[in-house]
């Protein structure tokens, strides 16, 4: 199957999950007996494509519409290089603007989208894809009944494919018609740019055991000096300890990341629902029964404001 | 302000979700038996932001939607107690948990809705048990509307409303001429427990009936399978003596440092 690509670009780069999303989709076009195309927007687009290697076609739209999220122009840019690719499915990575993005592509394909793939693969000339419900007590594996396919990838999950090319053919498209119904009048940049949790490589997570907002600046220190981000349990947002884009679980997010360090959080099931599919589990608590231990690969029982600074101290020897 | 707010009955977040055993005959459903059900957290979000803009307005029009078997009314009911002042029952054969793709739902949203008199559509971010996060942006592309998704702000403007949203890690404010949609991301609104009072008089208020008209499904559910197990972990020790050792085990053994 031919399959497009959106590559979303940030900084002048392309996302990481974004490549993830294209070494799929490389793999899969090699499976099925395709190709891959890729499409990216926005100021420095052109220059970001060179690292989509293993694509033939890129499709670029460096118009200024793009220096913020137009979500009617990004999806008409996409489905302008849609139409003159030919492609049978669209891949995006599973960020906010993808997850975004794709029910808009959806509608004007008359398709549906399946969210958050863990595994995709093509076989008996249809696209199954396998995904995360009930924020992961459950997997279902659906098949998609009719093309055009849109599938977004979760972060973390998929492989880089390395070598390869880049595009040998870079062509421009125009989103169309900006019908003005909707535009973007402030962007608020935070004062220190954080990734987003689903993006996150290592993730330094605390709950009710941080006994207020303050004690997090021993999982801040900790996680800068990891190179991950913080996040927090349920019980902390909804106590306003934390902003609720940094909740995991089912009523926040869910996350796939390579390192996940829980420190002072019990386990509720719908936080470990929330980060159970990550590949390495270290657990700090002071409470031995704690669930959150039946999850975690390695676990110290402790007092996290003892542990973690040394656990600070310990990797820093390291580097 | 005439809102309509899209919500789903769906197991409650704290419930254990059970796939059926391999070769059984029902391996495309959980198992629902002693399973409690609730409103899905976004939806009940969007809620109580549209009930919120209609007190602050005062005045205004809230409508919950809902689209399933019998027990949606059970759903719609508890939308009427939290202050809709009215509800639609789109009425489907079945439960709706994971029988029907977010196009098929997004489709009989607006194939209702088209042509009717509002001014916002509201939806939560992902629904909590199929986890699709499509419906509310595919509906209201179906529509035509503009939508934002995830907004933690709404600020209804006049003839228009402008909508705060997290993209890429940095909040974009969009404005959009109305109508408009929306879908709501957490910290939009804490959801009301309502009182005795209001229990009771959701009970007289109305539900519109009508039968959902479905499209043809584009996504077939093949199988559920539960997570897989995670290999039982280990407790390194206690207290900072433990700390050298369990470097050495995410350095030597995990390869994660």
């Amino acid at each position: 199957m031919n399959l497009l690509v959106f590559l979303e670009v940030s900084g002048g780069k392309v996302k990481r999950p974004a490549l993830e999303a294209l070494g799929e989709a490389r793999r899969l076009a090699q499976a099925s007996g395709g190709t891959v195309s890729v499409v990216a927007l926005g100021t420095g687009a052109r220059a970001a494509i060179q690292a989509a290697r293993g694509a033939r076609k890129a499709y670029v739209d460096e118009s200024g519409a793009h220096s913020a999220f137009h979500l009617n122009e990004a999806a008409g840019a996409i489905l302008a290089a849609w139409k003159a690719s030919g492609a049978d499915g669209i891949l995006l990575a599973a960020t906010s603007v993808g997850a975004e993005l794709a029910p808009a592509l959806a509608a004007e394909l008359g398709t549906a989208v399946a969210a958050d793939a863990l595994e995709v693969s093509w076989r008996d000339n249809a696209l199954f894809v396998k995904r995360p419900i009930y924020a992961g007590k459950a997997f279902a594996v659906v098949r998609f009944r009719k093309l055009p396919a849109i599938v977004t990838l979760r972060p973390n999950v998929f492989a880089e494919e390395p070598g390869g090319e880049p595009p040998s053919e870079v062509l421009p498209v125009t989103q169309g018609e900006t019908d003005g119904r909707a535009r973007v009048v402030d962007v608020v940049e935070p004062e220190v740019k954080k990734v987003d949790l689903t993006e996150a490589d290592i993730i330094v997570s605390g709950g009710r055991g941080l006994k207020g907002p303050e004690g997090f600046s021993v999982l801040e220190s900790f996680a800068r000096t990891l190179g991950g981000v913080v996040g927090a349990s349920r019980a902390v947002c909804d106590a306003g300890w934390r902003p609720h884009s940094d909740q995991v679980g089912q009523t926040g997010k869910t996350v796939s990341t390579r390192l996940y360090f829980a420190c002072g959080i019990s386990g509720a099931i719908q936080h470990l629902a929330g980060m159970s599919s990550s590949k390495t589990i270290v657990a700090i608590n002071k409470d031995p029964n704690a669930p959150i231990f039946q999850v975690a690969d390695y676990g110290i029982v402790g007092d996290l404001f003892e542990v973690v600074p040394a656990l600070e101290t310990e990797v820093r020897k390291l580097r | 302000m005439k809102i309509y707010v899209c919500i789903k009955r769906v197991p409650h977040t704290a419930a254990r979700i059970r796939t059926a055993p391999p070769g059984s005959a029902a391996v495309k459903q959980i198992q629902t038996q002693g399973v409690e059900f609730a409103m899905s957290p976004y939806d009940e979000i969007a809620l109580a932001e549209a009930v919120k803009i209609k007190e602050r307005a005062g005045g205004g029009e809230v409508i919950a939607l809902s689209l399933g078997g019998e027990e949606s009314q059970t759903i719609l009911r508890t939308a009427l107690a939290m202050g809709a002042d009215s509800g639609v029952w789109l009425r489907a054969a079945a439960p709706v948990g994971l029988e029907l793709d977010g196009f098929q739902v997004a489709s009989a949203i607006a194939a209702f809705l088209r042509g009717r008199p509002l001014d916002l559509l509201l939806f939560g971010r992902l629904a909590a048990d199929d986890q699709s996060s499509q419906v509310g942006v595919l509906a209201s592309r179906l529509l035509k509307l503009p939508v934002v998704a995830g907004v933690t702000r709404i600020e209804p403007g006049e003839g228009s409303v402008r909508l705060h949203h997290l993209v890429d890690g940095r909040v974009e404010v969009v404005e959009c001429k109305l109508p408009a949609a929306a879908t709501a991301q957490k910290g939009l609104a804490e959801a009301p427990y309502p009182s005795i009072k209001q229990i009771m008089a959701a009970k007289k208020k109305p539900i519109e009936i009508t039968d959902a008209v479905l499209p043809e499904p584009v996504l077939e559910v093949v199988a559920l399978e539960p997570p897989p197990p995670r290999k039982s972990g280990k407790i390194v020790g206690e207290g900072t003596a433990a700390v050298p050792a369990l470097v050495k085990l995410l350095r030597e053994e995990a390869n994660a440092l």
